[in-house]
C-alpha cells in the first residue's frame, strides 16, 4: 500500500503527460527499427527468421531496459540530489522496502508502457510476433530488473554526473552488446562469456524466444531472476546506508 | 515538564570534523523555540538527526519521548517539517502534493479530502489547488509546504528557514501561520537567519556555535545579559558597539565621547546578542 503511494504520484504525472511521454519514449526504438530492421538488416535472415522479426524483440528488451532504468533511476537521482524531495519519503513512516518497491515500480510502469507502445507499432510490420505468457513474464522481469538497477545507481550516485557516467559505462555497452541486434551464437566463445554477464542478453534471449515461438531459454530466465535479486538486494543495502 | 525535543550529548562527526559537538537541549511541549547559529554551526545537521535523516555519531535525541534512532518509524509520525529548500514535487498539483503526503502518512481516503480542503483554506490556497507547483509563486510554495507538513496533525513542527526568499508581506502571513499553529498546540522548532523573525516569534532561543549550544533563554533575558541599550560609534568607517544595562549608563558613556564621533543610541536586539556571542552576522546554514 505504501509502495503504491509512491507509485501513485508518478501515475498522476504520467496521466497528465502521457502523449508527450509516449512520443519521446518511442523515438529511439523506432529509429533503431528503421536503421537496423528496415535498413541494415533487409535481406538478412537468422536461423530461418527475417532480421526484422529477429531484431524487434531485442529492441523491445532494449526499450524496457532504458525506460525502466531511466524511469526509476533518473527521477530518483534528481529527487534525491537536486530537488531533495526524496528526503520527504525518507521522513515518512513507511518501511524502506515499501519505499524501494515504490520507486522501482515507477520504472516498471514506464518500462511496460514504453515496451507495449513500441510493440504495438512493431506489430504493424511484424504481425507474426507472439505475445505469450512467457513473453509477458519476461518483459515484466526485464522491467523489474532494470528498474532496480536504476534505483541502485541512483542511490549510489553522489552527483548527476555519476548517473551519466553509469549510463555511459554500463547501459550504452549493454545496448549494443546485449544480444539486441545479433545472436549470441554468432560471436566467438570468449566473448560469449562477457555477453552472458550482461542482464540485457538474457532479456533479449527470453523475449526473442517467446515472441518467435522458439524453445524457451530457462537458464537465461533464471539468470534474469538472479540479476533482479542482486540489484534489489543491492538497492536495499544502499538505502539502508543512507537512512537511519 | 514533558519535553517534545530532548537532546543529550549529541555529536555528529564527518571525516573527523565535529559538526555537532555534545549538544544538550530540551524544548517543552507547546513551545515556540528558535534555534539560531551562524553558517556551519550545526543547525541543519541537528535538524537532520532529529528528523531521522542522519544518524548521530554519539549521544541521544528523543522526540516526544521516542528515540530518533531506535524508534525512527514512530518518530516519523510525530513531526512535520518545512525544509529550507522547496522539496515539493514540481510535476504534481498543489492538491496532489498534499494527497501524496497524506497517503504516505496513512490518512484514510475519506479523511484525506477533508484534511486537504481544510489546510488549503488554512494557508489561503484553495483556489490554487489544481495548479502545478511550477505555476505558483515562491511564497505560495512555502505555504503549500506548511500545509503539507501539517497534514498528519504532527505534534512537533520543524521550520528550517521558513521565510527565506519571501517578500515582507508573505513573510508576515507565514509568521501569522506559525503563531496560529503554535496557539493550536503544535510545538515549533524554528531555525532562521532573520534575527527579527526569531525575536518576533520565539519565546525562547538557543544559539549554537561550532556545534555547541552557547546561549539559551528568552530573547529579553539574553538582551539583558548583554545590556539593554546599545551605543554605536563610528571610527574610520568601522562601527563599534558598546552595551549598557540602561539609558543612564549609556548616556554617561556618550557624554564622555569625542563630540565629532557619530553616535547612535538604541535598544539592543537579539542580533547584537548573536553577533557578540558568535563574532559574526547570521547567515544561512
Amino acid at each position: 500500500m505504501d509502495a503504491y503511494a509512491i507509485l501513485w504520484s508518478d501515475l498522476m504525472m504520467l496521466k497528465r503527460r502521457w502523449s508527450r511521454y509516449l512520443l519521446t519514449t518511442l523515438i529511439s526504438p523506432i529509429l533503431y527499427l528503421m536503421a537496423f530492421g528496415l535498413g541494415l538488416g533487409r535481406g538478412i535472415s537468422i536461423n530461418g527468421t527475417t532480421y526484422l522479426e529477429f531484431v524487434v524483440p531485442g529492441i523491445i528488451a532494449l526499450t524496457a531496459m532504458t525506460s525502466s532504468f531511466n524511469g526509476a533511476g533518473l527521477r530518483l537521482n534528481t529527487d534525491r540530489i537536486y530537488f531533495k524531495s526524496f528526503d520527504e519519503c525518507l521522513m515518512a513512516p513507511i518501511s524502506l522496502l515499501s519505499l524501494l518497491l515504490g520507486k522501482a515500480m515507477i520504472g516498471v510502469v514506464r518500462g511496460l508502457v514504453s515496451s507495449a507502445a513500441f510493440l504495438a507499432v512493431a506489430m504493424l510490420m511484424v504481425p507474426m510476433l507472439q505475445v505469450t505468457p512467457f513473453f509477458m513474464i519476461s518483459l515484466l522481469l526485464t522491467c523489474l530488473t532494470f528498474a532496480f538497477l536504476g534505483v541502485l545507481a541512483a542511490l549510489l550516485a553522489r552527483t548527476h554526473d555519476d548517473m551519466a557516467t553509469f549510463s555511459s559505462l554500463i547501459l550504452l555497452p549493454m545496448t549494443f552488446l546485449g544480444a539486441t541486434f545479433f545472436s549470441v551464437n554468432q560471436v566467438p566463445s570468449q566473448l560469449k562469456i562477457v555477453l552472458y554477464a550482461l542482464p540485457l542478453t538474457h532479456s533479449s534471449t527470453c523475449l526473442r524466444a517467446a515472441a518467435l515461438n522458439q524453445p524457451f531459454p530457462y537458464p537465461s530466465f533464471v539468470l534474469l531472476i538472479f540479476f533482479l535479486l542482486l540489484f534489489s538486494a543491492g538497492s536495499l543495502v544502499a538505502l539502508r546506508r543512507i537512512s537511519i | 515538564m514533558p519535553y517534545m525535543v530532548e537532546i543529550s550529548g549529541l555529536t555528529k562527526e564527518y571525516s573527523g570534523i565535529r559538526v555537532v559537538d555534545g549538544l544538550d537541549l530540551q524544548v517543552a511541549a507547546g513551545e515556540l523555540f528558535g534555534f539560531l547559529g551562524p553558517n556551519g554551526a550545526g543547525k541543519t545537521t541537528t535538524i537532520r538527526i532529529l528528523t531521522t535523516l542522519t544518524k548521530p555519531s554519539s549521544g541521544q535525541a528523543f522526540i516526544n519521548g521516542y528515540n530518533v534512532v531506535a524508534e525512527a518509524q514512530r518518530v516519523k509520525s510525530e513531526f512535520g517539517i518545512v525544509q529550507q529548500h522547496i522539496s515539493l514535487n514540481r510535476d504534481l498539483t498543489v492538491r496532489e502534493n498534499l494527497e501524496l503526503h497524506a497517503r504516505l502518512h496513512h490518512l484514510p481516503p475519506a479523511e484525506r479530502k477533508k484534511r486537504i480542503d481544510y489546510l488549503l483554506e488554512y494557508v489561503d490556497m484553495t483556489e490554487w489547488g489544481s495548479q502545478t507547483i511550477d505555476q505558483i509563486s515562491g511564497g505560495m510554495k512555502r505555504k503549500v509546504m506548511i500545509a503539507r507538513a501539517l497534514i498528519h496533525r504532527p505534534k512537533l513542527l520543524f521550520l528550517d528557514e521558513p521565510t527565506v526568499g519571501l517578500d515582507a508581506q508573505t513573510r508576515r502571513r507565514v509568521w501569522d501561520l506559525i503563531r496560529m499553529m503554535n496557539s493550536e498546540g503544535a510545538t515549533i522548532f524554528l531555525t532562521t537567519h532573520y534575527i527579527e523573525e526569531a525575536e518576533a516569534l520565539c519565546r525562547r532561543v538557543g544559539i549554537v556555535h561550532h556545534g555547541r549550544l552557547i546561549s539559551l533563554g528568552a530573547p529579553v533575558q539574553l538582551r539583558r545579559k548583554l545590556g539593554l541599550i546599545t551605543v554605536e560609534t563610528e571610527d574610520n568607517g568601522r562601527t563599534h558597539y558598546s552595551y549598557f544595562p540602561d539609558r543612564d549608563a549609556a548616556s554617561e558613556f556618550v557624554h564622555r565621547l569625542n563630540s565629532s564621533e557619530k553616535v547612535v543610541m538604541r535598544e539592543s536586539n537579539l542580533e547584537d546578542v548573536f553577533v557578540e556571542l558568535t563574532g559574526q552576522k547570521v547567515q544561512e546554514d
